[in-house]
């Protein structure tokens, strides 16, 4: 038992001999992120979730914490896939998807969580040079010959898409500060939130300037039953689809031996 | 009670399936078709997506088929050698209908297209079997004796070559439509993820004059196969068979084909087909609102080479 005491007076005197050091230079504020886990397991009934993502601030100046000027705003970003954006159009009278654009790595969900509405923290101009917010993603066409007015009226709708699914959401408010240095963001996980690597990442400004950020990765993945017939239709699709086609024959004779009538 | 559907990806509700599995077993028992006309446009209304629709209802129309046909060869009323001609066909068809599948897939079309098909089909031979139905209403109604087609009548189809005899069905008749009916019944299957049912029966009967209690049992034994078939080539290129979704509605199908049958002997023939064309008109007519009516939202997302 004596091993983590030790090690704790070990951190103690090196933060004592550090502290008079750095004190000469004013300090440099810093942010860091911590999730409990790296993988989080849906199972076949999710519904969505709110993920919680603890951090904190390093060095944060006490009179600035006080008066709220340091703000926090953390995001979640699924996998980047490409992605097609159809616009249906009327021929004949019938509705049809004609035109089209397709996007390359196009994040599949993105979760923004922050302490006060976007507007208020920065700069629409910083927001852009971070590429932070659903507005400021880049979505980078595959074809980039056409028109501009085509791919932004295309990314437009691609935004609003995601937006109404669900998978690009915004949660004012969503980051708060329990103590000066400790602060705590919800972001929401879509029902239809896809799997693979999401990465969180945090970003802190102060009095609406932009000071550092910190990310981290969080793996989600489908567990259960039903992810793994998933894999199996995936992986092994002829065995999967014989096992299909036998599941039916034997349904169709089962039901012939229960309920016969002849 | 909720489940959720590992390849459609979307949760419903159990009841709902087993229920819309019942529903269409019981018009199927009681009409005597496949039911995967019906089961196709239903699970698109409830919001399933197309592509898997069509490949799930394809895998759904085996279990019925196999159901009928057990009775059918127990009665003796299967033409093993018509079928497997038309089962040549539908292969060939089958495996083009796929092809046209994957493609229209991904050019974004193909939800277009299978609407088109089910409204064109559909239609037409709701139409026609309304009109027909309807006749023979009025002239029971009227007393006079049903006109009955000679069953010496030949037409165009009987001066082709390579003519082939087929014992159970008492006919003598080229391949060439034999294979070409197989071969169309196989690529709607593998479109639309129906048996064909619908349209091999009049075809069977209307153009190459099989006796009509052949038909039945002969057409649910090569449905058997192209859907089987169908269900495998999708299984393996595209993904899209939910066996979870397709067991539902197999296990309510399966229960509701019996209490059809049972329903289906108390009404009159021509009774029975007004009703299923108004049915089939009705699925139709849905269908087609849907492809006039301005959709809610423009735009539609899709994966890159996907859906």
């Amino acid at each position: 038992m004596n091993g983590p005491i030790a090690l704790a007076t070990v951190a103690l005197l090196s933060l004592t001999a550090a502290a008079p050091a750095k004190a000469q230079t004013p300090l440099t504020e810093g942010i860091q992120i911590g999730l409990s886990t790296d993988a989080v397991s849906i199972t076949a009934g999710f519904s969505g979730a709110d993920l919680t993502i603890f951090g904190s601030l390093e060095n944060p100046d006490p009179l600035v914490a006080r008066q709220g000027r340091y703000d926090v705003i953390v995001v979640l970003e699924g996998p980047p896939k490409p992605v097609v954006v159809r616009r249906k159009d009327r021929v004949l009278g019938v509705w049809v998807n004609l035109d089209s654009e397709t996007f390359e790595n196009v994040p599949v969900s993105y979760s923004v969580a922050t302490t006060r509405p976007l507007q208020d923290i920065t700069e629409p101009n910083s927001y852009k040079q971070l590429s932070l917010g659903a507005s400021n993603l880049y979505m980078q066409p595959a074809d980039a010959g056409d028109s501009p007015a085509t791919i932004e009226e295309f990314t437009a709708a691609l935004r609003e898409r995601k937006a109404a699914a669900g998978l690009y959401s915004e949660n004012v408010g969503g980051v708060q500060f329990l103590s000066q240095n400790l602060f705590r963001a919800t972001v929401r996980l879509a029902p239809n939130v896809s799997v693979g690597t999401h990465k969180a990442r945090a970003f802190l400004f102060k009095s609406g300037l932009f000071v550092k950020e910190s990310s981290a990765q969080l793996e989600i993945r489908k567990s259960g039953f039903e992810q793994s017939i998933f894999r199996v239709a995936h992986d092994y699709s002829f065995l999967y689809g014989v096992f299909a086609i036998s599941l039916a024959m034997v349904t169709g004779w089962l039901g012939r031996l229960v309920f016969r009538k002849d | 009670m909720g489940i959720y559907l590992p390849i459609a990806e979307i949760s419903v509700n159990v009841f709902v399936l087993l229920a819309m599995g019942a529903a269409v077993g019981f018009l199927s028992g009681m009409f005597g078709v496949g039911g995967g006309f019906l089961i196709t446009p239903l699970l698109i209304f409830y919001n399933i997506p197309p592509a898997i629709a069509v490949a799930t209802g394809a895998n759904q129309v085996i279990a019925s088929s196999v159901s009928g046909v057990l009775s059918h060869m127990k009665r003796g009323t299967l033409d093993f050698k018509l079928g497997g001609v038309l089962l040549a066909g539908g292969i060939v068809g089958s495996t083009a209908g796929i092809y046209v599948f994957g493609f229209l897939r991904r050019l974004g079309q193909l939800d277009l297209f299978i609407s088109l098909l089910y409204v064109v089909l559909l239609g037409t031979v709701g139409g026609l079997m309304l009109v027909e139905s309807i006749n023979a209403l009025r002239a029971t109604r009227s007393g006079a004796a049903p006109v009955l087609k000679k069953s010496g009548q030949h037409n165009w189809i009987h001066r082709l070559p390579l003519k082939m005899r087929f014992r159970a069905s008492k006919l003598f008749v080229s391949v060439i439509p034999v294979l070409g009916l197989g071969a169309g019944i196989g690529f709607l299957s593998s479109i639309m993820g129906v048996g064909g049912g619908f349209i091999m029966v009049p075809a069977l009967i209307y153009l190459l004059k099989v006796p009509t209690n052949v038909v039945i049992g002969t057409s649910l034994f090569q449905i058997i196969f192209t859907s089987a078939y169908t269900t495998l080539v999708h299984a393996t290129t595209n993904q899209t068979v939910d066996v979870m979704l397709a067991f539902l509605l197999m296990a309510g199908g399966v229960a509701g084909a019996q209490y059809g049958a049972k329903a289906g002997q108390r009404l009159r023939g021509e009774q029975l087909r007004a009703l299923l064309a108004l049915l089939v008109l009705a699925v139709a007519i849905r269908l087609a609102t849907d492809l006039f009516v301005t959709p809610p939202n423009l735009y539609s997302l899709s994966g890159a080479g996907l859906n």
